[in-house]
């Protein structure tokens, strides 16, 4: 195998501090809007006491969940040993600690009391899956740090492959635990099933592979960056096995929900007359997020750059709609408090299939947090020696004779 | 020669520090003032606060509960039915099988193996000793994870600032809130809640509060009368809050 060596992202001043500039607007209309909604209270969003929990929340589960997936790639280098992946893995785990970063600042800013972020680092309640998760994700920050470290320093290399293990063990249980928040909601019909974990795990391998990949393809615009044959071979199979793995989970929540005599009348609701939710899991969820990237990528007409590029794409757009339906579905359909009752007349909302409107506020905190993460890489990538200067492998067929230490 | 209205160093230290011990310190070496009981008696599990609803004394159209609720504690709300608290509410429900139509007041259910407080990251969430299931304002985040996991519905968040807030019942912007089975007047030795209060003056006495470790009190009384059921017993939260006649 061809030394692998790093290097900063070397790219044109001009086109850095553009980016640089329009993702620090973003970030600073995401502060904006947050502040504004802690000032003037929640009422100016489109949350209620019935949709509880919004578009923020969308926002901040996607990118923690991708946060986990995208550490993958670093993952199949150092835990499996695959020496292919070697030079993308420190730009994994550098994505996965900036979407951490980015999912947690939406959360905590969305709170109704964010300046009450101390209380929740220093008081806890073991007994909440909350609480474990606020370990389990400050934790992964270190835990990430020490495992770029371990990469990128040459006098600690030979760590790299126990932190790495360490970190896919870490994720896994983070993804658990992500997963758990909503399992762990016996009230709920859409949620009180141990199956969500597994199938954040499963979401999380999915779209963390389509975000690095388009992190990547990106990058190899403005940076030369060769990824090889062999490489986005094995990235379009990875991502046709997580697929299909996705597919089968969701199947399996569903059809184990209508099992439960209890929970028979959500899946109703969610798979043939929930109207927008309805639409959104069969269109945006399983056909534009699952269905039409496994015939893209399946398909040998195109070739492989351009099939990853459009089935990431679609994956994302699936992956958004997919926290939609989970997290909005989950709580529009009303609870049941008298199952043998109808309840005729309430003047909370008892009982009604509840509807949510985002407010712009919302939005702009949710993009802002993409832009926090995008900032962090873009930071990290200019500074640190993230990014392999040619990426090749003992297949490659293009020969690699750039081979400078970093 | 030294001005005698000017202080040394040492006559400045100690004069501080006796100024300061007369502010923080002696206070706390004279006895309290005697509270009026039972403030100073500590809650605990003797006591067994609950509710006892009889719906067919319940009458369709009444909302006096609900009126009480909001004097007692302050929940004026924004004419934003979406977004403004509800500590209880009126319900009219009918039986699937007998068409029965029945109405009822719904508030906190008081569980003894309450979902709010499992969730609760930071603990703000509790269940005292007595019984009742409230929310410390002062440590609540305002993440809303309780709402999601309240079975019944029972739990409101502040969406806006508060005016015309009441002192006895102190509520914040950002914090989640539920009936507290009017904690700070059965403290301060009240034997009834504000919707009992009212529904009683009412005529109705469809609503019972009391205390259930007393064989005695109008709550276990009624209770024994006339069976009654707890909401969702499929959960076995074990709710302080029951219902008779239905």
């Amino acid at each position: 195998m061809d030394k692998i060596t790093f290097t900063k992202f070397i790219i044109d001043p001009k086109i850095f501090w553009s980016n640089f500039i329009l993702l620090g607007v973003f970030i600073l209309i995401g502060f904006g809007c947050s502040h504004y909604m802690e000032l003037e209270g929640h009422h100016v969003t489109g949350m209620n006491n019935q949709i509880v929990w919004g578009l923020p929340h969308i926002f901040a589960v996607l990118l923690i969940v991708i946060a986990s997936g995208v550490l993958n790639i670093a993952s199949i280098s150092s835990v499996f040993d695959k020496k292919l992946y070697k030079p993308l893995a420190p730009l994994s785990a550098l994505l996965a600690i900036s979407f951490l970063i980015a999912g947690l600042a939406i959360l905590v800013l969305d709170l109704g009391r964010p300046n009450r972020l101390i209380v929740a680092m220093t008081t806890y309640n073991f007994k909440s899956i909350f609480s474990w998760n606020i370990f389990l994700y400050s934790g992964f920050a270190v835990v990430l740090a020490a495992y770029m470290w371990t990469m990128l320093d040459r006098e600690v290399n030979k760590y790299s492959k126990f932190m790495g293990t360490f970190a896919f063990g870490w994720r896994i249980i983070l993804t658990t635990g992500t997963g758990s928040i909503f399992g762990f909601l016996v009230a709920r019909e859409a949620y009180s099933t141990a199956i969500l974990a597994p199938l954040f795990i499963v979401m999380s391998l999915l779209y963390g592979t389509a975000v690095y990949y388009l992190i990547l393809r990106i990058i190899s615009k403005f940076h030369n960056t060769y990824i090889p044959e062999d490489v986005l071979d094995n990235l379009k199979k990875l991502s046709i096995m997580f697929l299909f793995a996705n597919l089968y989970f969701l199947g399996l929540y569903h059809v184990t929900n209508m099992y439960i005599a209890k929970h028979l009348d959500f899946e109703i609701f969610i798979l043939s007359s929930g109207g927008i939710y309805t639409l959104s899991f069969w269109l945006g969820q399983v056909i534009i997020g699952i269905v039409l990237p496994i015939i893209i990528l399946s398909s040998d007409k195109l070739c492989t750059h351009l099939a990853l590029t459009v089935s990431s794409f679609l994956v994302l757009l699936g992956s958004f709609v997919a926290m939609y339906v989970i997290i909005i579905g989950g709580q529009a359909y009303p609870l049941t408090i008298f199952p043998d009752h109808i309840i005729m007349d309430s003047s909370f909302y008892d009982d009604v299939v509840h509807s949510y409107m985002p407010s712009i506020y919302e939005f702009g905190l949710g993009i802002g947090g993409v832009a926090l993460a995008l900032i962090i890489t873009l930071i990290g990538i200019a500074n640190f020696k993230f990014l392999p200067t040619m990426i090749s492998s003992p297949h490659s067929s293009k020969p690699n004779d750039k081979t400078a230490d970093s | 020669m030294r001005n005698s209205a000017e202080l040394t160093r040492r006559e400045f230290i100690v004069k501080s520090v006796t100024a300061i011990s007369a502010v923080y310190i002696i206070p706390d070496l004279i006895p309290k003032a005697v509270a009026s009981k039972p403030l100073d008696v500590e809650v605990s599990d003797k006591t067994k606060w609950a509710i006892n609803v009889d719906v067919n004394k319940c009458v369709d159209g009444c909302t006096a509960c609900v009126e009480a609720c909001v004097d007692e504690n302050g929940l004026y709300g924004f004419d934003r039915p979406e977004t403004d608290s509800q500590w209880i509410r009126k319900l009219r429900i009918k039986d699937i099988k007998t068409d029965k139509v029945t109405t009822l007041p719904m508030m906190c259910q008081h569980c003894e193996n309450p979902p709010c407080v499992d969730v609760c990251p930071t603990g703000a969430s509790f269940r005292r000793e007595d019984g009742i299931v409230m929310v410390n304002q002062h440590t609540c985040i305002g993440c809303r994870y309780c709402m999601l996991a309240c079975p019944f519905k029972a739990r409101s968040f502040v969406h806006e600032n508060l005016t015309e807030q009441v002192t006895s019942a102190p509520r914040g912007k950002g914090c989640v809130e539920s009936c507290n089975l009017c904690a700070n007047r059965i403290d301060h030795g009240s034997e009834t809640t504000a919707c009992e209060e009212a529904c009683m003056k009412e005529g109705h006495h469809a609503i019972t509060f009391g205390d259930l470790a007393d064989p005695n009190s109008r709550v276990s009384i009624a209770m024994q009368a006339k069976p009654s059921r707890r909401l969702r017993e499929d959960m076995k939260l074990k709710q302080r809050v029951t219902y008779s006649g239905f």
